[in-house]
């Protein structure tokens, strides 16, 4: 995730205040963790210390004078560039659910206390939850689509998640077994 | 949660059924609450499917009791859970299975028709029903020529028509790819809370399921982690060593 390439693009729309670019991040991502406006300054100053923007002039509006900024020509090239840059797919297989499972089918085998079939269950149950509320709000009358959009990708990964503990659950006798046998 | 310490609409209590050697239900209970929509998941085979098929009275158990609204649906004859399923219970399966010489609103009138409706009604309402599952524009189409999706929701139109309080929903989406799934499933959950009907839906998939209030997962015919269930079905297929078992009473 590249902050710096997504300040950029919504600059692309025009010059901005740093406080619009908070608000169109916000609208755009909106399931997204809210960007602090200390980042959105941050990163302004980042860009402009690299060419990639710069001020456009200030307004005052009869409030507190605010910056405006543009992107520079740099920052168009060094923008488009980021667009076209695949994303290489993950190479390592790290997650949280993963790890816990394969640890706790270890030290079940070892006769410790830990039910792993125990904490797919409830691992599912709480991705359920999250999934029947993601659901609601992206199916509620007036949903704009950004949210839907947002909605859909959280969703689809939950899924994911939720099919690897199905079939993982059907699977955790034999894993029990390989690593009694080892 | 399930039925809000009320009666429950519709409840299947220790349901056994078996299609020759194959045991499809080994005691699975479940309660439905009036207006509540819930979502039957699990594995193939994990007995779902018949679940949704008892408790809609299409087949009748081996063993156990189906109370809908203090009927016992397991007891009646084929003509009664008939007259329930074209006036209190609507159906839909994975396709529309409408009927193909009729137009969608012949299709949607014609239980309207049979529960005695005049024509020029069961026209009426059947359109009121396609108009809230937008498919208004389809009305002088034979199902062939709808899209899945379309039919799907025809189907649906056709189900919740009658009045029905309950619509039984089996695999709705199933041959619906993702846009056109999530038009059904929306289209049927705001109607149905609308009118207050409750909702058995059967499927596999999560997305779907997540449309749902509540989920109820099968596994070798039971219910996993009912209340009451727990310890019977819990970890029955998960693992039959010992060491699951036996750490999962340690842990609670």
């Amino acid at each position: 995730m590249s902050t710096r390439h997504i300040v950029l693009g919504l600059l692309a729309a025009g010059p901005s205040h740093g406080y619009d670019l908070k608000r169109r991040h916000d609208e755009r991502f909106p399931q997204a963790r809210p960007l602090a406006y200390g980042q959105v300054y941050t990163t302004l100053q980042r860009l402009v210390r690299d060419g990639l923007a710069e001020v456009d002039g200030t307004d005052a509006d009869g409030g507190p004078e605010r910056t405006r900024y543009r992107a520079t020509d740099k920052g168009s090239v060094e923008l488009a560039q980021w667009l076209g840059e695949i994303t290489p797919p993950a190479p390592f297989v790290t997650n949280e659910i993963f790890a816990k499972v394969v640890v706790a089918t270890l030290v079940a085998a070892s006769g410790e206390s830990a039910d792993p079939a125990a904490y797919l269950r409830e691992q599912r149950a709480a991705h359920m939850a999250r999934m029947r509320e993601l659901t609601a709000l992206k199916t509620a009358p007036g949903t704009d689509l950004a949210t839907v959009l947002s909605a859909d990708y959280a969703l689809n990964h939950l899924d994911a998640d939720l099919r690897w503990m199905n079939t993982t659950a059907g699977r955790l006798a034999a894993l029990t077994e390989e690593i009694n046998t080892a | 949660m399930s039925t809000h310490g009320g009666t429950p609409l519709l409840a299947a209590r220790e349901l056994y059924k078996s299609y020759g050697r194959a045991e499809a239900l080994r005691g699975a209970s479940v309660e439905l609450a009036e207006g509540e929509i819930l979502a039957l998941t699990g594995a193939s085979g994990s007995g779902k499917s018949t679940l949704l098929h008892c408790l809609a009275g299409i087949v009748r158990p081996d063993d156990g009791a189906v109370v809908y609204d203090r009927r016992r649906v397991d007891r009646m004859s084929e003509d009664e859970r008939s007259l329930l399923r074209r006036t209190e219970f609507g159906v839909v399966f994975q396709f529309a299975q409408l009927i193909p010489e009729l137009t969608v609103l012949d299709n949607v009138s014609l239980p309207l028709l049979l529960a005695g409706a005049s024509r020029p009604d069961a026209h009426a309402k059947a359109g009121e029903w396609l108009e809230r599952f937008g498919a208004l524009g389809q009305v002088t189409a034979r199902p062939g020529q709808l899209s899945g999706g379309q039919a799907q929701r025809v189907a649906l139109a056709r189900a919740l028509a009658t009045g029905a309080r309950i619509v039984f929903a089996d695999e709705p989406t199933g041959a619906l790819d993702s846009l056109a799934a999530e038009q059904t499933m929306t289209a049927l959950v705001h109607a149905a809370r609308e009118t207050g009907t409750a909702v058995v839906l059967v499927t596999h998939d999560a997305q779907v399921a997540a449309y749902a209030d509540r989920e109820v997962q099968l596994r070798d015919g039971k219910v996993v982690g009912a209340p009451g269930f727990a310890p019977v079905s819990a970890s029955a297929s998960v693992s039959a060593s010992a060491s699951a078992s036996a750490s999962e009473e340690e842990r609670a």
